[in-house]
């Protein structure tokens, strides 16, 4: 099972979801695919690093000498990755989303396939719960070929993914092939209107999702009679509480502190569980 | 003209609340610009009248024809996205670079243009702001936010406007990337947090590699003394100055709820921001 935890807005408590829930339901994979700004190890301190590698992506090499500046490379290339001169030929290495048609439409054959870092890949080991997350390099635009390189890796009955925030290209590499995603927001008007969004990126993709309410206490009840309007289930509500705050920004997980989440986390599986039967 | 972006490595760190209260503070001066296509939410307090709507074309996406398709999975196997299966496109995965065309055996699969969103110029309280919303679950918002900026830098100099100001998205990715470059000064959200600690380390690296020159401001730092320490010391290592420092106060969200920037409130909030500003137009 695969369940992915997701939000339109930022900050509203995606790592925190996760991590707390891998914490608390025994053998687990939790993937961090917020490769630009990955936070979900930061919480396991006692983690035991397993091993680390590069994510590569395939860039074209130009053979300068078989090249005769036709140009026919930089006219097909659809991200203006190319720039052909009189006397070489220049790539753009950042824009290059490694699509290869370059080298298919060299007449000359001068284009071979070359590669190219873009960040890195981190496995690490905590108790039961196994780590994964991509690191994007600082420079770095396109995180969705480190995404998939993330998401390849992992194994096991019950994988976990915590997405980027936002409703873009990285949030639908890391959602895609979920079973259920668990959307987290604040009981905000900004809360509200970027789930919103998520919730018809995820409809869109036909997979199961409901809503954990972050924060509550503070705010509108727009977030409930916007759920209950569009039936979504809340399958859990954390409260503001000043305890939970101080405790996530040292980077402890709150439900070992405060144990009596354990259980509700457990719970949320279990209705997460239900909710794909 | 100045282009100032507020940005953040980490979500949720206030930039929007931020460029809420800095567009009333520079009413007149600036032309506002939404660079969070995927998240938009400034227009939640600004409440623009849109007066010109564009449409966005993102990338092209590839169609199969049924009737022309002899299934002989050649454009599955080239295409590097693993967009095609089952001799259907799924336009989700496919990024347009049209790969498929040039395999398929019977000239089966065309490109089209789709519309992948919208870019506003509108009218609010404090003067234009240009703003867009990508269909969800669309790609290319960096190409979305280099429209937002061409549309905002059109307006700023039709009204003669000496600063554009940006709220940009969080993470260090391609939208990120497309709202920082060219600009004068970044303004860095950030909260002291071990994850806003971190993500804020990183983003600054973003800021250097790109040559934009930023100032930090720490957001709710009262929440946790020792953390906004470590945010100070980062700070000082690294050469770069901080703007201010918000308290944390429950009286935000009300604001938020209230359709009301923070400067539109009595509040120590309202005054930190005020001093944020005048550091940021000395900076300019």
């Amino acid at each position: 099972m695969i369940i992915s935890v997701a939000s339109g807005k930022g900050g509203t408590g995606k790592t925190l979801v996760a991590t707390n829930l891998a914490a608390s339901i025994g053998e687990v994979t939790l993937l961090d695919c917020d490769v630009e700004e990955p936070n979900s190890y930061l919480f396991f301190p006692d983690r035991e690093e397993e091993a680390s590698f590069d994510c590569n992506v395939m860039i074209p090499t130009i053979d300068e000498d078989k090249c005769t500046r036709c140009g026919r490379c930089s006219e097909f290339c659809a991200y203006n990755a190319l720039a052909v001169f009189p006397q070489h030929v220049l790539l753009f290495k950042e824009l290059c989303h490694g699509c290869g048609g370059c080298g298919l439409v060299c007449p000359e054959g001068a284009i071979s396939d070359g590669t190219r870092t873009i960040g890195k890949i981190f496995r690490a080991r905590s108790g039961d719960v196994r780590l994964l997350w991509g690191e994007l390099n600082l420079g770095e635009p396109m995180a969705t070929p480190l995404i998939r390189s993330v998401k390849a890796e992992a194994k096991g009955d019950l994988v976990l993914i915590d997405s980027p925030p936002g409703t873009a290209c990285p949030v639908i590499e890391a959602v895609r092939g979920s079973d259920f995603c668990l959307l987290v927001t604040e009981p905000t008007p900004f809360g509200l209107y970027d789930l919103s969004i998520a919730v018809q990126v995820v409809r869109g993709m036909k997979i199961p999702c409901g809503v954990v309410v972050n924060r509550t206490g503070v705010g509108d009840r727009g977030v409930h009679d916007y759920c209950e309007r569009e039936d979504i289930p809340i399958l859990l509500e954390i409260p503001m509480k000043r305890e939970i705050a101080v405790l996530y920004s040292r980077g402890v997980l709150f439900s070992r502190e405060m144990t009596e989440w354990q259980g509700r986390f457990c719970d949320l599986l279990a209705r997460i569980e239900e909710e794909i039967r | 003209m100045k282009q100032l972006v507020v940005i953040s490595g980490k979500g949720g760190t206030g930039k929007t609340t931020m460029t809420a209260a800095l567009a009333c503070l520079a009413r007149g001066v600036a032309v506002v610009a939404d660079c969070d296509v995927d998240a938009p939410d400034l227009h939640l307090l600004l409440k623009p009248e849109i007066r010109e709507t564009h449409d966005f074309f993102g990338l092209q996406t590839a169609r199969i024809d049924p009737a022309r398709c002899i299934e002989c999975g050649e454009c599955e196997k080239a295409c590097r996205f693993d967009a095609i299966r089952d001799f259907r496109v799924d336009p989700r995965s496919c990024e347009g670079c049209k790969v498929c065309t040039l395999v398929c055996p019977n000239e089966a699969i065309s490109m089209v243009d789709s519309v992948s969103g919208h870019a506003y110029v509108s009218e609010t309280r404090f003067g234009t702001m240009v703003h867009a919303d990508l269909f969800p679950g669309e790609e290319a918002s960096g190409k979305l936010v280099t429209m937002v900026r061409e549309l905002a830098f059109k307006v700023a100099e039709r009204e003669r406007k000496d600063l554009i100001l940006i709220d940009g998205s969080p993470g260090i990715g391609c939208p990120v990337i497309a709202s920082l470059t060219g600009t004068d000064l970044a303004l860095v959200m950030t909260e002291p947090s071990i994850s806003g600690v971190h993500d804020l380390a990183r983003i600054l690296g973003v800021t250097e590699h790109f040559g934009i020159e930023p100032l930090v401001c720490v957001n709710k730092y009262d929440l946790s003394p020792e953390m906004t320490e470590e945010i100070e010391g980062l700070c000082r290592d690294l050469g770069v100055d901080i703007a201010g420092k918000l308290p944390f106060d429950p009286a935000v969200v009300e604001a938020m709820i209230s359709e009301k920037t923070l400067v539109e409130v009595e509040g120590p909030v309202g005054r930190a921001i005020r001093s944020v500003w005048e550091k940021v137009r000395g900076r300019l």
